[in-house]
């Protein structure tokens, strides 16, 4: 990836993928909502030898924003090889079971606005027949559990959108990459207690990179997750459904 | 709450966490009060703030701009000094000043308005810190300058983390035709051969420092190993590595809290004497990379760990020339009765630059670093004894370095203590700064005073 576009810049995990991104001298066209956060990113990966650093402020919960934004990706950065689509809510579980709105929200952002940007960006690397599209999803997509069933739900149906996608860009040699953390030490996750399952932000964008650059399927990040959710899978729903998690 | 240690692992205190993670953010509202804090490389308290709130600053790590002409850096409060290496030193730039360890932050670097081995040629880091952001808690932001907002300038260069928030630097680096050092190794046999052979390397020499066998007696009081150097000239340009950020800073690791029997008086009696007498005698030049001659224990992970849980003390002081002789004699020869022995000792002459922090440590004078496993009782008696010596021979004790120096002591050692407090953040404490101005206690803790205030009961001092 020489051009890539990062969906989400200033989130943890995504900040961190940049600054590989921009060590390697790549292009980089970045997004985020906050013009001060994304300016920071954008200096930030500038300074560490990114060969390019444009950046754009937008909401991408406004859909109709999408195919401009992506064109303006294209103009910058003179063409497009990746992308890093990293946006995303974590929600709260409790106001999201109270609330349908709350649990619009997350399905809003987590995967309508992921397919509708994919939908564009789909198109346009069928159409050049070369790029890599990754995509951060979660764990929580594998199994629905009560604590966060909403979140877990968005980044599910994201996977299985993702599976079709990767099925039809394959004869034109487009790579799908499904990218799965576990927990991450982030903002997103700031309230949470920490345990050893924990991994840093830069972990999680090395494990991303690698899985780009070998054109990987699916991928868990860090590793010990895909042993895990192998395990949680597997237990049967009657057994499951008993369970507290 | 998440516990934070500082270096020296001593004292242990309870405080909350609060990490920060843009620099245009507002400071968190908390009860109790507010500290900075990045890598903890403090050695005792003034890194640490019990009861309080720590702001940690590793999230504000980004670059803001570098320029290769100028070699001018500006980045986050957060940014360590070896992320600025892997940045600056491949393109012709390094640190205008660099303490032993390139795991620090930039804004801890200027709150302890850092020294290195060219204290006699270049000062302090203060000095090429042209300009930052000072967010405090009332809101407020200043961009301060040796030319704009001075008093806040002099105030927070030194300031112990405590006059704000640091949220950017601006620092100039100082170019390097290559990443080599050429290196000499100079031995010598007591303190007034120390005091010779520094004084008389000054002049030729960028980078100066000295190993102190501790335990040697006698007419042999204070030999040591002076070591001496430069930045290869530009004839050493084509050398394989010579674009290069070495940092073997996860090489080795102390895995684990070493059991306290492995430190003891026979250990570090051979230790010291085998390191005296791997030299020969005689002076020994060599060429080698900085990372080795600049921070030879940031390659053991963690080497803090070899004091076990209880930690340690770190003693250092500067004593003026004038009495630099006699005090140093008089507290290396107290250390040596001691029965406790400093694992390692550096001793290093300082210039007569100035610093633009008010609270600056470094002066005019020789300086002396010592480390002691904490005994308890016996090992807090003798660091007093060497304080006290310090105090009598006119000179200081560092603050990133101590865990119990009296109010008055610190009043005696920083003349401009009074000035500076009238720009302390109401918000901003630290464990350090109550213990030396107890009268200012902002609210109460009555507990921490008693843990820390001089002489501490016997059981506290076992604290962990």
């Amino acid at each position: 990836m020489k051009k890539v576009l990062v969906l989400g810049a200033t989130s943890a995990i995504a900040q961190a993928t940049v600054r590989l991104l921009a060590a390697r001298g790549a292009s980089l066209y970045l997004t985020g909502r906050n013009a001060a956060n994304l300016d920071a990113v954008t200096k930030d990966a500038a300074t560490r030898g990114a060969a390019k650093v444009a950046s754009q402020v937008v909401d991408l919960n406004d859909f109709d924003t999408h195919e401009a934004l992506v064109e303006a990706a294209y103009t910058a950065l003179d063409g497009l090889d990746g992308v890093v689509l990293a946006h995303g809510v974590l929600g709260d579980q409790a106001e999201a079971q109270r609330s349908w709105a709350a649990t619009e929200a997350v399905l809003r952002t987590n995967f309508l606005s992921a397919v509708s940007l994919l939908t564009v960006l789909a198109n346009r690397f069928e159409a050049q027949k070369a790029g890599t599209l990754v995509v951060i999803s979660s764990v929580a997509g594998d199994r629905g559990r009560q604590s966060n069933y909403v979140y877990g739900a968005s980044k599910g149906a994201l996977n299985v959108f993702l599976q079709g996608l990767r099925n039809r860009l394959a004869k034109s040699n487009v790579a799908v990459v499904t990218v799965k953390p576990g927990f991450v030490d982030t903002p997103m996750t700031a309230h949470l207690p920490k345990n050893k399952l924990f991994a840093s932000p830069e972990k999680v964008a090395r494990g991303l990179l690698s899985a780009a650059d070998s054109r990987k399927n699916e991928v868990y990040v860090p590793g010990i997750w895909a042993l895990i959710m192998l395990i949680i899978r597997t237990i049967p729903e009657t057994v499951f459904k008993r369970m507290k998690l | 709450m998440k516990s934070r240690e500082s270096w020296g692992r001593y004292p242990q205190v309870e405080q909350q966490t609060h990490a920060l993670v843009w620099r245009t953010d507002a400071l968190p509202r908390k009860d109790g009060s507010l500290l900075p804090h990045g890598l903890g490389r403090s050695y005792g308290d003034s890194c640490l703030n019990a009861g309080g709130t720590l702001l940690l600053t590793s999230g504000l790590d980004r670059f803001i701009a570098f320029d290769p002409a100028t070699g001018v850096v500006r980045c986050e409060a957060g940014v360590s000094l070896d992320t600025i290496l892997r940045l600056a030193a491949p393109r012709g730039w390094f640190l205008p000043v660099t303490p032993g360890t390139k795991f620090v932050t930039v804004g801890g670097a200027i709150a302890n308005d850092v020294h290195g081995k060219n204290h006699h040629r270049g000062g302090t880091f203060g000095r090429y810190v042209r300009r930052f952001e000072l967010l405090r808690s009332d809101g407020s932001r200043r961009v301060c300058a040796p030319d704009e907002h001075p008093d806040w300038y002099g105030a927070t260069i030194g300031g112990l983390g405590l006059t704000g928030l640091v949220t950017w630097a601006e620092v100039q680096l100082t170019p390097i035709s290559n990443p080599y050092v050429l290196q000499e190794t100079v031995p010598f046999g007591n303190l007034d051969g120390f005091l010779d052979v520094a004084r008389a390397s000054e002049k030729d020499y960028e980078f100066t420092m000295a190993w102190v066998d501790c335990l040697a007696r006698g007419k042999k009081l204070g030999r040591g190993l002076l070591y001496r150097g430069n930045f290869a000239p530009p004839q050493f340009d084509g050398l394989p590595l010579a674009r290069s950020h070495l940092s073997h800073g996860v090489g080795l690791a102390v895995p684990m809290d070493m059991p306290a029997f492995c430190l003891n008086r026979l250990s570090v009696s051979a230790f010291n004497w085998l390191y005296y007498h791997r030299q020969n005698g005689k002076p020994k030049q060599r060429l080698t990379h900085y990372d080795p001659f600049f921070y030879p224990l940031d390659a053991i992970y963690a080497w803090n760990r070899i004091y076990g849980r209880r930690g340690f003390l770190q003693f250092q002081c500067v004593v003026p020339y004038s009495t630099a002789r006699d005090a140093l004699k008089e507290i290396l020869e107290r250390s040596s009765r001691g029965g406790l022995p400093s694992f390692l000792s550096v001793l290093k002459t300082f210039g007569d630059i100035p610093s633009p922090g008010w609270l600056s440590f470094p002066r005019e004078g020789v300086t002396l670093a010592m480390d002691f496993a904490n005994r308890g009782e016996k090992t807090w008696k003798l660091v007093e004894d060497l304080d006290r010596l310090t105090r009598q021979a006119g000179g200081a004790v560092y603050p990133a370095k101590d865990a119990r120096m009296s109010p008055e002591n610190f009043a005696a050692y920083f003349p401009q203590r009074e000035r500076f407090m009238q720009y302390v953040d109401p918000s901003f404490s630290s464990s350090f700064w109550r213990r030396v101005n107890p009268v200012s206690l902002p609210f109460s803790l009555a507990a921490e005073r008693g843990e820390t205030a001089s002489p501490p009961p016997r059981s506290l001092l076992a604290i962990r």
